[in-house]
């Protein structure tokens, strides 16, 4: 019992069976008001007493007696027990303050009732700001979508056992993405402090172990200062390369009691944190291969954190004057560099006899082809004898369950380090290696890269061409008028391409590392709305325009993304990318149908969205966001996203709904 | 046409207006007919394209799409090589055999696709795509 009372730093609710205890511990607090002292004290002489005969040398000792019998059967007080000083939670938000983060975003649950309150009222809702959201899976999306477009995370709460089960599948999405995503969850651990029914659904014995797999570390801090520890280096593995999603677990006892007076804590300090660099041996054998290349080729794909990535890999493409083709999991080239070949990626790997993979996610994808058919078969798109490179922050932390680490690809040199932090050293390294001589050749190869990257573009606008007056409206004709009524501002498309067959990497000029931040990593659909929603937040101080192109079927699961961007004020122009359907999904069907002959003609059965078709613009103005649609019309499409972007240019989320082509 | 004047010029004159015009008729009505035939084949091809998910990869006018299927239109493969690709495709696509797409609707698909119009505008000639 001593050891007890001088280590369990919140006890309030145990006074009535720990008499013994409970006089000093009342003397301790003397922050708890006297109704409340005097509520607690009139139990106190029968629980010392019978404590007292207990611990008496001279009571016999009685067989299949409990010492504290009495103690043990009394009713506790009725009476709430009111803090006047600070709570635990109080504290946590110091924690939290302490790691700078600007929002924490939450759908409101009990098990965080207390945490919930200190950031508003103890925190005063400042740094962070409370970001109302309406399901856990808006709020982890939101702080993936955030993560990228800000370089740094967003907290988010969520409530025990459901709240985090809604949540998961974002956080995979984070999780494949890369990005750092730092979850608090509720939890009450000592199943006496919980209320009968809804706090035991929603505790857990392991609460982390829900999103185990997908998070980078977790922990169930069991003390304050266990928390303050917990929740600093939490916040440093995240963002370590490779930046991933952490969680740390608030119980909920250690929220809502006071912090006893005497207890002394700390909150240690964040340093300076400086990512992994690949071995410099490595480095300048990957500078050696890549100067004495014929045609090397650039591959980035989730390689810019930052704009230092985009600058230093223009350089080193410059000093080699060699191919870029960018995978896309991030804006790692500027679309328009005479050096970027993407559009002709294929044609460029097949030539190339050294190949650098700058965190490459699926590097077997993008070397090989690979049929969807019964007997797969897959087909090397490299050139025989090319060398291959990766580097990538990947190699350092790997877990075996979930497999979006993809096939494995034989490589002749595999770097285990961040790319980005990598970059300028191996810069150096390649200045070292360069004559005049091989300046000259560069340059003639640079010139010809030059060209195609020409024609590439040209290629592409004509191609929009077609279908331009179709209706439904063409993809290309969708990216295109949204291309150019943004064109001449600081914009941020913050949505995935793929989905509108990838028109604005080939028509539009991304020149920033912020103006492209990828796709939803592990394409659980329901990332576009809330990411958008997140990365706009991101962008909102920062005055850039925040456009999303954002898939029909994504919106739909995770509409209540819209009235978080209403409430907030977040600035988001939402297109509409309306081709009423589950459309992926209806052409894997038809895709089997014709497999297994039987035509293809009824594979709309559960991938459309039609009967009724949805009004997303009805829908959003339902949530308060200004919208209009839907736009069927072609001509009809440029006047209304103009309309649009001055909404959004006055502070407010607005919506066009446009109804288009499948791709 | 030039097979009805060539008809006509080895008839008598007293008979050859009659004859001209009973065939200039006939001809009409034979090249309606086949309008209307090719028409129908165009508009069943057409409503084929839709029902039968080419044009969910492939775009309503076989515009293409550089993510899911590329350009048939205009100007499609010939029909000999457009059946062949479809029976037995070396891309992603599956292939669509004659017992779930028969030659003659293959053909209608053909046709239509054959009907669509080269655009009217080139890029430059459009402002959204010179940004």
């Amino acid at each position: 019992l001593e050891n007890g009372v001088g280590t369990v730093p919140y006890t309030p609710a145990r006074v009535g069976t720990m008499a013994k205890d409970a006089e000093p511990d009342l003397a301790r607090r003397s922050l708890l008001k006297g109704s409340a002292v005097a509520g607690i004290a009139a139990l106190t002489p029968a629980t010392s007493a019978t404590a007292d005969t207990a611990l008496s040398p001279a009571a016999p000792p009685r067989p299949n007696a409990l010492p504290n019998r009495v103690a043990e059967t009394a009713v506790p007080a009725p009476l709430e027990v009111l803090t006047e000083g600070r709570s635990g939670s109080d504290f946590m938000v110091d924690c939290i303050k302490s790691l700078g983060f600007d929002y924490i975003a939450a759908t409101p649950g009990s098990s965080f009732r207390g945490l919930h309150e200190s950031l508003i009222n103890y925190g005063e809702n400042k740094s962070p700001e409370f970001v109302t959201c309406t399901h856990e899976e808006v709020s982890a999306a939101m702080a993936h979508g955030y993560a990228k477009a800000a370089g740094k995370p967003l907290a988010i709460i969520t409530h025990g056992t459901v709240g985090l089960q809604h949540a998961s599948m974002a956080l995979y999405n984070a999780w494949c993405d890369r990005a750092p995503v730092y979850v608090i969850v509720g939890n009450i651990a000592d199943a006496e402090m919980r209320r009968p029914g809804i706090e035991w659904n929603h505790s857990a014995q392991d609460e982390a172990s829900i999103v185990r797999d997908f998070v980078k570390w977790d922990d169930a801090p069991a003390s304050l200062q266990h928390f303050a520890d917990s929740a600093i280096r939490a916040y440093q593995i995240a963002i370590t390369p490779p930046t991933l999603p952490v969680l740390v677990v608030a119980d909920g006892p250690l929220q809502e009691d006071p912090i006893p007076p005497d207890q002394t804590l700390h909150i240690p300090q964040l340093g300076r944190l400086a990512p992994p660099q690949g071995e410099i041996a490595a480095v300048e054998e990957t500078a050696r291969l890549l100067v004495t290349a014929e045609n090397p080729v650039l591959l980035p794909d989730r390689l810019a954190r930052s704009q230092a990535a985009v600058d230093n890999l223009i350089v080193l493409a410059e000093l080699l004057q060699c191919a870029v083709v960018d995978v896309g999991g991030r804006m790692n080239f500027p679309t328009r560099h005479r050096l970027n070949q993407s559009a002709r990626g294929r044609s460029v790997i097949g030539q190339a006899d050294v190949i650098l993979a700058l965190e490459v996610n699926d590097l077997f994808g993008t070397l090989n082809s690979y049929r969807d058919q019964v007997h797969r078969t897959s087909r090397p798109r490299i050139a025989s004898g090319a060398k291959i490179i990766s580097l990538t922050a990947q190699d350092l932390y790997i877990k075996s369950n979930y497999q979006d680490f993809q096939h494995f690809q034989p490589v002749n040199l595999a770097m285990a380090a961040d790319a980005e932090a990598t970059l300028p050293s191996l810069i150096e390294a390649v200045r070292k290696l360069l004559s005049t001589s091989e300046t000259d050749k560069f340059k003639a190869r640079g010139d010809k890269l030059a060209a195609a990257q020409a024609t590439a573009l040209a290629q592409a606008r004509s191609d929009a061409v077609y279908g331009w007056d179709a209706t439904p409206i063409s993809t290309a004709r969708l990216c295109a008028e949204l291309w150019q009524q943004i064109a001449s501002e600081d914009f941020a498309l913050v949505s995935p391409t793929s989905q509108v067959s990838y028109w604005p990497k080939h028509l539009w000029n991304f020149e920033k590392a912020y103006q492209f931040l990828g796709d939803g990593g592990g394409m659980g659909i329901g990332y576009c709305a809330p990411a958008s929603v997140g990365a706009a937040l991101a962008n909102k101080s920062l005055g850039r325009l925040s456009v999303a192109l954002q898939p029909d079927g994504d919106l739909i699961m995770t509409i209540g993304a819209l009235w978080t961007a209403a409430h907030h004020n977040i600035p988001l122009l939402t297109v509409v990318h309306n081709n009423r359907a589950f459309h992926q999904e209806l052409m894997h069907v038809q895709r089997l149908a014709n497999r297994h002959m039987r035509g293809i003609d009824r594979c709309h059965i559960g991938t459309t969205l039609r009967e009724p078709f949805i009004d997303f613009a009805k829908v959003a103005q339902g949530m308060g966001v200004r919208a209009e649609g839907p736009i069927t019309e072609p001509g009809d499409l440029g006047p209304a996203i103009a309309r649009a972007i001055k909404v959004v240019k006055a502070g407010e989320p607005a919506l066009v709904d446009v109804v288009t082509q499948g791709r | 046409m030039r097979a009805v004047f060539c008809r006509s010029n080895l008839l008598h004159m007293g008979t050859c207006i009659l004859t001209t015009c009973l065939s200039m008729t006939l001809a009409n009505v034979s090249t309606r007919a086949q309008d209307v035939t090719k028409r129908s084949a165009i508009d069943h091809g057409h409503a084929l394209f839709l029902a039968d998910g080419c044009s969910e990869c492939h775009g309503t006018v076989g515009q293409g799409s550089r993510a899911s299927g590329p350009r048939l239109a205009p100007q499609p493969l010939p029909l000999e090589a457009f059946l062949q690709v479809l029976r037995h495709p070396i891309s992603e696509m599956p292939p669509y055999v004659v017992e779930v797409l028969s030659d003659a609707d293959a053909g209608d698909i053909h046709a239509y696709l054959a009907s669509i119009a080269a655009p009217t505008q080139k890029a430059q000639d459009i402002g959204a795509l010179n940004r």
